[in-house]
């Protein structure tokens, strides 16, 4: 599904990512960890087009689609959450995501001004969508709420909705259980496997040790922006460069 | 070729009041990432005290100098506190618009009080030197002095104390200022008393060879954030050098080009500068 | 509370839009004296610029500090085009439309290259070109002059546009065209698009959307609207000098736009006549009216960054869910036996399950 060879990129003389190859299965739970600066941010935002690489090639389902602006790959099917949830507060949690699948339209300024019937058509079919996705994560019985009044963890849920309504075929979440309490980390986890059950594949970027060993299907391990192993959970847990540079110090504070 | 020379020295002259103020425009863009929109106005109120305290109360150049620091530094801290500390967490379009709200603020209540006309501040300095064939006010001489060796105070500031270092350090890295435990309020407070008092000092120096009213910050803030993005947002030598060139562009500019359109020299150049390069001339790769 | 329901209900409903606009048609009727009606006038023409501000700033949240210059284009190009080439006012109007949209792709193309604080000030820097070519270019703008003896709109036999009542409704009937497009955006997919621009460049670029297409877009719009404000207030004011373009019309703009509400459909509106009203009856306040408005803008950025119809959409929008999870407690009560109870349909009780 997700293809990469070669990975590099460097930022003035700092390599944030070097020489990273990689494939990523459809279908599957990958996760990518690493300790803080190994360039698991910038290995997104490569793969997502906010940045482009400085060598090397990321193919999806069989395209290149290197150095491509970060819309046309989310076109692509390729969607993301970030870090910190950016969501329009001052409006409901369904007027949010309507946008989600703005992607999927073709209205112009023009059908705007006149108001005309594909535009018509097309904002019902992305509130439809917007619907989908938050009975998807189970929050429909929160749409009406100003996404101010909302608690941190249903915010992580609307970044998940708003990322699934572009109709994505991958899904890159940034920390997604950060700053979320244990035992809604647990539902959150819940949700990422009900995704990949619906036939997305997850790439996800985790400091929680426990979750991403239950939950990945498949680990990279990233350190000073190379890759230093790659497995299932059991061969990353007994790898021993992995616990050399990472487990081993960062594992009981994890846990 | 002495006009030449003649607009080295104006050159000279203009960069490093430029300079002057754009220092304080990007230590407090180093620190805090607000555009300081109400600076110009700071620098126009710096004006005002010194005029006020030369004219009226009678005291001497530098007296009024040393007043109008300690007066426009504490208003820089004011601002601080009540406004853009308030405001630490909120988009980034509202510090910019408390900004314009500062900057309108003050140049209506200076304007109230004391009238639009334009006034001419006295200076003790009105020798003329001809070296050379060079026509050289003795002003403009203390001009230039002034503005470098404060410059060369504030590099020794910052390098030199712990209260400097911890400036540095803050706007090269925030979040990591936090972590070692440097007192974010009082950095903040520091860089705008130092904002200040570097604007009250250029517009003490410069306002004798031009003169002081209400909207005399308006074109000077603009010429200053030209200078700061050409300088990179926040760098201390980039405000120094890019006020030479703006200092010079428009000396030469002025005087082979045009007079009437001098004043457009120096955003023609950004226009053209960023349109080529987005980030300006010296930022480096980072971000 | 159920007054304030329905009171909250009808000032959100379409009754309320004619309303208003009968409330407008009627106004001259009431005016004391013409001038009120004057200034009623300068307020819509003003107000038709704020919408503008709006798009691109509210909705897209780009702070261009050069709209004011824009207006200033709208008018130059109508009176420069009827007074010195003896253009008849309707093309020069539409002109002076297509120039406010032609000058604003141009400049938006190189400056909204730039983010956020680079943008402000860039376009803080092109006002003030505008502002200066405007000074000093007089073979083509009159210079400090200005441009005097500009024709009214032509009322085509019909009307006369030099009186102050016919003008009031041109300006109504372009502020209530204006107000109408403003909605059509803003409620569309374009509106949403634009506001995950204004709450992130790169949540926005995720969710595919096209950042410099649409960034331009919203730019263009806004300062075709500008354009055509200041070409209306040329042919209203009928001279112009170069203090048109002076960066204060900005400020004042934008302290228009954040009093209403930013980002809010009526929020323009609303700010622009609260405080061309509010200037008006102090007169005293006129020159000096930015002591107030410039800590009115820091109060508000602090405390109430939504505005007037900001906090009134949010306040009702929290009652309205309040209403709603109320009505589904009890519905949900009277199904489920009461030991579950309310809490059930929590989401805390997913816990038990």
């Amino acid at each position: 599904m997700l293809k990469i060879e070669n990975l590099t990129k460097r930022f003035g003389g700092l390599a944030a990512v070097s020489n990273v190859s990689v494939d990523f299965e459809a279908g599957k739970i990958n996760a990518i960890i690493g300790p803080n600066g190994a360039g698991k941010s910038t290995f997104f935002n490569l793969v997502a087009g906010a940045i482009a690489p400085t060598e090397g090639r990321i193919q999806f389902q069989g395209m290149d689609i290197t150095g491509m602006a970060c819309d046309r790959i989310a076109r692509l099917g390729i969607a993301r959450t970030f870090q910190s949830t950016m969501l329009f507060e001052e409006s409901t949690v369904l007027d949010n995501l309507i946008v989600g699948h703005r992607l999927r339209t073709q209205s112009r300024l023009w059908d705007v001004l006149i108001n005309s019937k594909r535009l018509r058509d097309e904002e019902k079919k992305c509130r439809a969508r917007a619907e989908d996705v938050l009975d998807f994560v189970g929050l429909s019985h929160i749409g009406h709420r100003l996404t101010a009044d909302i608690s941190q963890e249903e915010k992580k849920r609307v970044a998940f909705a708003l990322a699934l309504a572009t109709d994505p075929e991958l899904v890159l979440l940034d920390e997604p259980a950060g700053g979320i309490n244990p035992e809604e980390t647990i539902k959150l986890a819940a949700l990422i496997r009900k995704m990949v059950d619906h036939g997305v594949t997850v790439c996800l970027i985790e400091h929680k040790m426990d979750m991403i060993m239950s939950l990945a299907h498949k680990i990279m391990v990233l350190d000073h922006g190379e890759k230093i192993a790659e497995g299932t959970p059991d061969q990353i847990k007994q790898n021993p460069v992995v616990i050399e540079a990472y487990l081993g110090s960062d594992d009981d504070a994890a846990a | 070729m002495d006009l030449f020379f003649q607009q080295v020295l104006n050159g000279l002259t203009l960069g490093s009041i430029y300079g002057l103020v754009a220092l304080g425009l990007t230590l407090v863009y180093g620190i805090l990432h607000v555009p300081n929109f109400a600076h110009g106005a700071i620098y126009m109120v710096g004006a005002y005290v010194s005029y006020l305290t030369m004219v009226d109360l009678g005291y001497n150049y530098w007296v009024a100098m040393a007043c109008a620091a300690a007066a426009v530094a504490a208003l820089s801290v004011l601002c601080e506190r009540l406004v853009f500390n308030p405001l630490r967490d909120a988009p980034p379009i509202h510090d910019k618009i408390a900004a314009i709200g500062i900057m309108m603020f003050l140049e209506a209540a200076v304007q109230m009080q004391w009238g639009a006309e334009f006034r001419r501040m006295p200076t003790p300095y009105t020798d003329i030197f001809n070296i050379a064939g060079l026509t050289i006010p003795a002003q403009r001489v203390l001009i230039i002095m002034g503005a470098f060796s404060l410059m060369a105070v504030l590099h020794l500031f910052l390098k030199k104390t712990m209260t400097g270092a911890t400036i540095v350090a803050m706007a090269q890295n925030r979040e990591g200022a936090f972590l070692v435990g440097i007192d974010a309020n009082r950095v903040a407070m520091m860089t705008f008393a130092i904002s200040g008092a570097l604007a009250a000092v250029g517009a003490t120096l410069f306002a004798p060879i031009n003169l002081v009213y209400p909207s005399m910050g308006h074109l000077l803030i603009m010429k200053a954030f030209v200078i700061i993005i050409l300088g990179g947002m926040g760098s201390i030598p980039g405000a120094i050098v890019g006020g030479l060139i703006i200092g010079f562009t428009e000396a030469f500019g002025g005087f082979y080009i045009s007079t009437d359109y001098k004043d457009i020299i120096a955003f023609a150049l950004l226009v053209v500068i960023l349109s080529v390069k987005p980030t300006g001339l010296f930022t480096k790769g980072v971000r | 509370m159920g007054a304030l329901q329905k009171v909250s209900g009808f000032i959100m409903s379409p009754a309320m839009k004619m309303l208003l606009i009968l409330l407008a048609v009627l106004f001259p009727l009431a005016a004391g004296n013409e001038y009120q009606i004057y200034v009623m006038a300068l307020a819509f023409v003003w107000a038709i610029a704020v919408y503008g501000m709006n798009i691109v700033t509210g909705l897209c949240g780009q702070l261009n500090l050069a709209h004011g210059a824009f207006f200033a284009i709208g008018a130059y190009t109508l009176a420069i085009l009827t007074v010195d080439n003896g253009w008849p006012f309707w093309p020069a109007f539409v002109a002076a439309g297509a120039m406010g949209a032609l000058l604003g792709f141009l400049v938006g193309v190189v400056s909204l290259r730039l983010k956020e604080h680079h943008f402000a000030i860039f376009t803080l820097c092109v006002g003030f070109i505008i502002y200066l070519l405007m000074d000093k270019w007089e073979s083509l703008t009159h210079g400090t002059l200005g441009i005097i003896n500009i024709p009214a709109p032509h009322g085509f036999g019909l009307v006369d546009f030099t009186e102050t009542t016919p003008f009031y409704y041109l300006a109504l009937v372009f502020l209530v065209l204006s107000v109408f497009f403003a909605s059509r955006i803003s409620h569309s997919l374009l509106g949403r698009t634009f506001l995950a621009i204004r709450i992130s460049d790169d949540l926005a670029a995720s969710l595919g959307i096209n950042l410099m297409r649409n960034k331009v877009l919203a730019f263009v719009l806004s300062t075709t609207y500008a354009a055509v404000a200041g070409a209306l207030y040329a042919g209203m004011v009928r001279f112009i000098g170069p203090a048109e373009a002076d960066v204060a019309h900005t400020f004042d703009m934008i302290t228009y736009l954040l009093v209403g509400g930013i980002g809010t459909l009526m929020g323009p509106l609303v700010g622009t006549l609260v405080i061309t009203w509010l200037t008006q009856s102090l007169q005293s306040l006129e020159e000096y009216r930015m002591i107030v408005f410039g800590p009115l803008l820091v109060l508000l950025v602090i405390f109430s960054p939504r505005g007037v119809v900001g906090s009134f959409t949010a306040w009702r929008a929290r009652r309205r869910a309040a209403a709603r999870e109320q009505q589904a407690r009890q519905t949900a009560s009277e199904k489920v036996p009461p030991q579950a109870g309310a809490s059930s349909i929590k989401k805390g009780a997913g816990n038990h399950a």
